[in-house]
């Protein structure tokens, strides 16, 4: 299989990282928003895209335009991200394409899933939250990035 | 040396400012300070704007205490290299972020155990001076990888 995993720069790569063991056996391509996190998965493709927020909807589609150009050409079977904006793209995109998609909605969010875990939720082919206590029918806890 | 990190999105200047003016009450040792775009003139400590991963880590291994706002990069870091990190939280109140999700995050890590958090400047002033002169040693111990039962759940995933 070919998985696709996108996170944003910082605590969203981070937790991505700590993922790692499930890709074993695998072929991985990873996606962020800064160049000098190629560093931290040396030995692997390392795609990177604009960051995008809400705030700023010429950024957003840049994000999107570069996310697509690269869905296209990796081909992934499946795409797992942390967040934030480029990943939810990706979950958006890969519903387009018929790819399998998980989000794992960041262990920073305690008292809600994220706004694009919400989003996400329509899209994805599986939503995880970090937290038991935000379970519901649709999102599952299995767990949390932390051991 | 002390590294103080705030993440690389917004300034957060009453966590730099409460730094730099308790400095001199720890004896001036080597603070190293991420700042991001902080207003604040930094007197007492070396400052640095954006840091890469590879020397982010580093800083981290080097330090005594990790001080931070309660953003989870940080946080899972210094948790995974073994060092105590002392945490505060940004608020909306003072447009320090766009929600209240950091204090939810600090109160529920605070609660676990996990991490030292100071809920305001001086707290963040008394903590600092109490585990720099005291014991201070890492709260909690993080292994390299997520949870089992996770990532057996991906694995699955991936699979099915």
């Amino acid at each position: 299989m070919k998985i696709l995993a996108i996170a944003s720069a910082g605590g969203h790569w981070i937790q991505l990282l700590r993922l790692q063991p499930s890709f074993e056996g695998h072929e991985v391509v990873f996606m962020s928003t800064k160049t000098s996190f190629a560093s931290t998965v040396s030995g692997y493709k390392f795609l990177v895209v604009p960051d995008a927020n809400r705030k700023n909807p010429f950024k957003m589609l840049s994000t999107v335009l570069s996310v697509f150009k690269h869905i296209k050409a990796v081909k992934p079977h499946i795409i797992i991200t942390t967040g934030a904006a480029p990943g939810l793209i990706g979950i958006v995109i890969g519903k387009l394409f018929g790819i399998k998609t998980a989000w794992v909605d960041s262990i920073a969010n305690v008292q809600t899933i994220s706004m694009s875990g919400k989003i996400a939720r329509y899209f994805a082919t599986k939503i995880y939250t970090q937290w038991p206590d935000l379970a519901t029918k649709g999102t599952i806890y299995r767990g949390n990035v932390l051991s | 040396m002390i590294f103080i990190t705030i993440g690389t999105q917004e300034p957060f200047d009453r966590l730099i400012k409460a730094m730099d003016e308790v400095a001199p009450k720890l004896g001036n040792p080597e603070i190293i300070a991420q700042i991001s775009g902080s207003s604040y003139l930094v007197k007492n400590m070396k400052t640095m704007d954006f840091i890469a991963p590879s020397e982010f880590n580093d800083l981290v291994k080097r330090a005594k205490i990790i001080v931070s706002h309660a953003g989870m990069g940080t946080i899972i870091s210094a948790l995974q290299l073994r060092k105590p990190i002392l945490v505060m939280p940004r608020l909306l109140k003072f447009g320090e972020h766009r929600n209240e999700h950091q204090l939810a995050t600090a109160r529920k890590f605070d609660r676990l155990n996990y991490i030292n958090v100071a809920y305001d400047e001086q707290e963040l002033q008394e903590k600092i001076l109490e585990m720099y002169f005291g014991e201070s040693k890492s709260l909690h111990e993080l292994g390299d990888f997520a949870s089992p039962e996770l990532i057996e759940s991906l694995q699955e995933f991936i699979n099915e």
